[in-house]
């Protein structure tokens, strides 16, 4: 299966690019909307603009119901280290920041900010920088308050993607394969924007420090190649064609295309010294740093199954029907909106949602379009998936793994290198849908992690809670034979001779008694498996009896009952402080493992802070000195419980980031 | 997969060229019995039936067990056989996808084993036989045991090469004379050559619709022909040359046909060629060394039992990992 496929390979007019395995040919469908240029859309009614739109943290609202806002004014400041800033796309009012539908595969509604236009589009001061000469490192930071995340769909805040604290960045890549069918937003933008990407494209070279910058366009638009080609004649960047087949632009496929190099599984690109950037975002900040102008709008795909396919440039809040209008409008069997491409898209809510950042097309569904999948057949391990995928995967075997829920099998198997490209899904003969079974087997394997986290973390309290528990029943206990040591002192001289009289007469009686019965026999030794109390007690009657002892003759008398008295004193004390030691020999063993345990804690503690400190920066003020203010423990265990969660959080919110920067 | 029955046409019309219309009928009553148990298994067990037939598989497993057995076997051998593979080595495994055995292989072993003088019984070319069954005559044997009164069988039967040079070797005969006997044709057995070159053609086919890969076929018959070829070169007297092994026998028709068998063969490429090298193996082993004439069946048996192994220790290289 493989031979045809490199065989056919072989044959292809793309000697400079180095094949990866696998790969399809789904129809391209890219016609339809290149027939027009990139339209503009007249203001819409509303603006609905979610905070969530990016990969990484939720940014800090800076607005108020009521509030009247300029276009390009930050309405929403970057939270953390990975977060992308929002700005008014238009001048108007601040209507509402309430939960509304969002673009997102749950179909959750979350947090979202609503500006009502007064249609005048009147801008903020805006700040154009010299990126030509300016400080590369305050241009960098400035990239923080313009809101650009990368927008061939993963939304990674591209100012992460340009500080200079990782491995030296030698080659630039611009992305603009667009391999999925459909979409053609970035064909477009090369087709009309050439000169402002070229600038955009020499900006980031500067910002990284490159030294070689690629373009990878697919051989499926010669227009776009042309385009390209003539706006870098004289400059150091190569436009690279690669072949069309899915999925070239996943940005390991790409520089693997153009480079002829595997990025490491566990490495990102950066690490190994290439960054990749999809075009639509150099362009973005050619704009941010040429005209000061923040991220407000994107070029969307607007085609499938409506009258006129073409692109727009639309703002983003803007609701999803007002583009569909905009597009002459859908046709009447259309059954539902795909955002993304057909085959890593998902289906949205409703025609309300709003066009965000991560919006680069969106499809009108019909059946007729789209046909419902016929009905899935087993698997009969045919591996047109393993010679589809692109990362060399078995699917089938994952498939296998990820059915009977074998997931540590399909951890073996590389589960976590699958992008989830669907090529397999494609070809399967069977119309097995294999990337949901890989999303689930992905979502589970995550959820055991955390579940085991979480149970390792509440077995480290819960030992540091019993440690503490026993601790302090120590320290009670000392407290207690200290004052009893006290009480008995004062006892001896203040109790009314007449009672001690009599108590010790009885006390002697009774001992005598027992002296009788047990003639010569002494107490037994044999002590070391009999409670505390019980061993107390045996203490105070060997007192008792040795103070008997001492006054078996004289049977009366006040020294011998003092004598008594005296010495059964001391045995009660004896035995409390044998009680505690008692105590203390048998925590021994426990206390060594207190002790390890509050060091595990305190490291737990001391990673926590330190995650916190590392991947997320500036976290929320109040938990940022947990250690600083001595707090009641209850306090303590609440902070630090809310720490964990924000610092797993923050870790999934990373991890997520990762997958999807490597994914643009 | 009913470009896999396409493939298998040329075979089957040589087939009954040379040797008479009677493998039509082995080959109805192959399909018949194939989808008549494969529905009512999937009746028992409550799965749709009709998905599942229109799949050919149950189709393919009936006609690569007519094609593997004596064409002039008694009408219920293919019967039984058939509705073994379908009901036991496919059905109560859990039906398509998830037998561990080749279900024709396991077909045809159960009634190798069970009924070996039946299974051994070839009716030679009808170029070579003595008397020319007519296909009617054909028909009436198959069904009801019975030949045409001025006919005996052994007019019409005869040794396969490969029997043939197994006990003739065994008398000492020398190889030249052994290969000069009537059966023998250019470079194997008469008649059969010529169907295992329309495998041949069917199995490129196959490949150039890329059903299968070249990797099975090609190890497999690389296989034989490399170790028939290292016995050949050591003793030509003692053993057939390779292009003859190629041709006799099920080399043909199981490289391309039943080692192909996605469901119970290996999946990775390395895989395949593990597989199907250790097939070839043992087939000629069995060929040379075994009790019975031919090997195919068994050694894709025995291979379907080391296929979890070997999928499993030749996973490919996957992207960004070293190997």
């Amino acid at each position: 299966m493989n031979a045809p496929i490199n065989f056919a390979g072989l044959l292809r007019k793309t000697k400079d690019v180095f094949r990866f395995h696998g790969g399809i040919n789904p129809p391209e469908n890219k016609a339809q909307s290149t027939q027009l240029p990139i339209g503009k859309l007249p203001i819409p009614e509303k603006l609905v603009l979610p905070l969530r739109q990016h990969i990484g943290n939720i940014p800090k609202t800076k607005v108020a119901v009521g509030d009247k806002v300029l276009k390009g004014q930050l309405i929403a400041e970057a939270e953390g280290a990975v977060s992308a800033a929002i700005h008014a796309p238009t001048s108007g009012i601040i209507s509402a920041i309430a939960e509304a539908v969002i673009p997102h595969p749950s179909g959750l509604p979350d947090q979202c900010i609503t500006i009502t236009p007064d249609g005048e589009d009147n801008w903020i001061e805006r700040h154009p920088q010299d990126w030509r000469n300016g400080d590369v490192d305050n241009l960098i930071s400035s990239l923080r308050l313009s809101g650009i995340v990368g927008l061939g769909g993963a939304t990674f805040p591209t100012q992460i993607k340009l500080r200079s604290d990782k491995a030296a960045i030698h080659t630039l890549i611009i992305n603009a394969a667009e391999c999925e069918p459909y979409i053609t937003c970035d064909d477009m933008l090369m087709r009309e924007y050439y000169a402002e990407i070229v600038q955009g494209i020499a900006i980031a070279k500067r910002l990284l420090g490159a030294h070689t910058v690629l373009i990878g366009i697919e051989d499926n638009k010669p227009e776009a190649i042309q385009a390209m080609r003539l706006a870098t004649v004289n400059t150091a960047i190569q436009v690279k064609i690669v072949p069309t087949l899915y999925p070239s632009g996943d940005a390991r496929r790409l520089v693997h295309l153009l480079l002829g190099q595997e990025v490491p599984h566990d490495k990102r690109s950066t690490e190994v010294g290439i960054q990749v950037f999809n075009v639509a975002t150099v362009l973005a900040l050619y704009r941010y740093f040429e005209f000061g102008e923040p991220a407000l709008s994107r070029v969307v795909s607007m085609t499938g199954n409506v009258e006129r396919p073409q692109n727009f440039e639309v703002l983003f809040g803007t609701p999803l029907l007002d583009l569909v209008k905009a597009a002459g409008g859908a046709k009447a069997d259309t059954s539902h909106y795909i955002m993304g491409g057909p085959m890593m898209g998902f289906n949205l809510p409703n025609e309300q949602v709003p066009i965000t950042k991560a919006a680069n097309c969106i499809i009108a569904a019909s059946p007729t379009l789209f046909e419902p999948p016929p009905p899935a057949m087993p698997c009969i391990r045919c591996v047109r998936c393993a010679d589809a995928c692109p990362v060399n995967l078995q699917p089938q075997e994952l498939y296998w793994f990820a059915k009977s829920d074998n997931f540590e099998k399909a951890h073996d198997y590389n589960l976590f290198d699958c992008i989830e490209c669907g090529a397999c899904s494609y070809v399967c003969p069977s119309n097995i849908p294999l990337v949901q079974y890989y999303r689930y087997a992905k979502s589970e394997i995550i959820a055991l992690d955390k579940a085991k986290e979480a149970a390792n973390i509440a077995r480290e309290r819960n030992e540091f809670r019993l440690a503490r528990i026993e601790r302090e029943k120590q320290e009670r206990a000392a407290k207690h034979a200290a004052r009893a040591q006290g009480a008995k002192a004062t006892e001896t001289t203040g109790d009314s001779p007449a009672v001690n009289d009599k108590q010790a007469a009885i006390a002697a009686a009774i001992e005598r008694a027992k002296a009788q019965k047990t003639v010569n026999n002494t107490a037994p030794k044999n002590v070391t498996n009999i409670s505390t109390s019980i061993q107390a007690e045996i203490a105070e009657i060997d007192a008792r009896r040795a103070a008997t002892g001492l006054t078996n003759k004289q049977t009366s008398g006040v020294d011998a009952d003092k004598q008594a008295k005296i010495a059964a004193a001391v045995a009660r004390a004896k035995a409390q402080k044998a009680e505690v030691d008692a105590l203390k020999l048998n925590e021994d063993n426990q206390t060594k493992q207190t002790v390890a345990d509050v060091e595990k804690q305190a490291t737990m503690h001391a990673s926590i802070e330190q995650a916190k400190t590392s991947k997320a920066g500036s976290a929320n003020a109040p938990v940022s000195d947990i250690n600083a203010k001595p707090v009641a423990d209850l306090e303590k265990q609440a902070k630090i419980d809310a720490a964990i969660a924000r610092a797993k959080a923050q870790k999934a919110a990373a991890l997520n980031a990762k997958e999807n920067q490597s994914k643009e | 997969m009913s470009k896999v029955l396409i493939g298998l046409v040329p075979g089957i019309i040589v087939y009954a060229w040379l040797f008479g219309g009677g493998i039509m009928i082995t080959l109805a009553l192959a399909t018949t019995t194939a989808l008549l148990t494969e529905a009512l298994m999937l009746k028992l067990r409550k799965r749709p039936v009709q998905p599942f037939l229109s799949d050919y598989s149950a189709i393919i497993t009936g006609w690569l067990l007519a094609l593997a057995i004596p064409p002039l076997a008694p009408w219920w051998l293919i019967v039984v056989g058939t509705a073994f593979a379908i009901i036991v080595s496919k059905q109560l495994y859990g039906g398509l996808g998830y037998n561990p055995f080749n279900p024709a292989m396991v077909g045809y072993a159960v009634l190798l084993i069970s009924f070996p003088v039946i299974m051994t019984k070839w009716p030679a070319a009808l170029s070579l036989a003595q008397t020319k069954l007519s296909f009617m005559d054909q028909f009436h044997y198959i069904f009801s045991t019975t030949l045409p009164s001025n006919v005996n069988l052994d007019a019409v039967t005869s040794a396969t090469p490969l029997d043939y040079l197994k006990t003739q070797l065994k008398l000492n005969q020398s190889m030249t004379d052994i290969q000069s006997a009537p059966i023998f044709g250019v470079v194997g057995s008469k008649g059969s050559e010529m169907i295992a070159l329309a495998y041949l053609a069917g199995g490129i086919f196959l490949w150039q619709q890329r059903i299968i890969t070249w990797h099975l076929p090609i190890a497999f018959l690389g296989s034989i022909a490399a170790i028939a070829g290292l016995f050949w070169i050591i003793d030509s007297t003692q053993f057939a040359s390779p292009l003859f092994h190629l041709f006799s026998g099920a080399s043909m028709l199981g490289a391309f046909f039943i080692l192909t068998d996605p469901v119970s063969g290996p999946t990775t490429p390395k895989g395949k060629l593990y597989f199907a090298a250790g097939a070839g193996l043992i087939t000629y082993l069995v060929r040379v060394y075994g009790g019975y004439p031919d090997g195919v069946a068994f050694a894709v048996i025995f291979m379907n039992i080391c296929v979890p192994l070997i999928d499993m220790y030749t996973q490919p290289r996957v992207f960004g990992h070293k190997q």
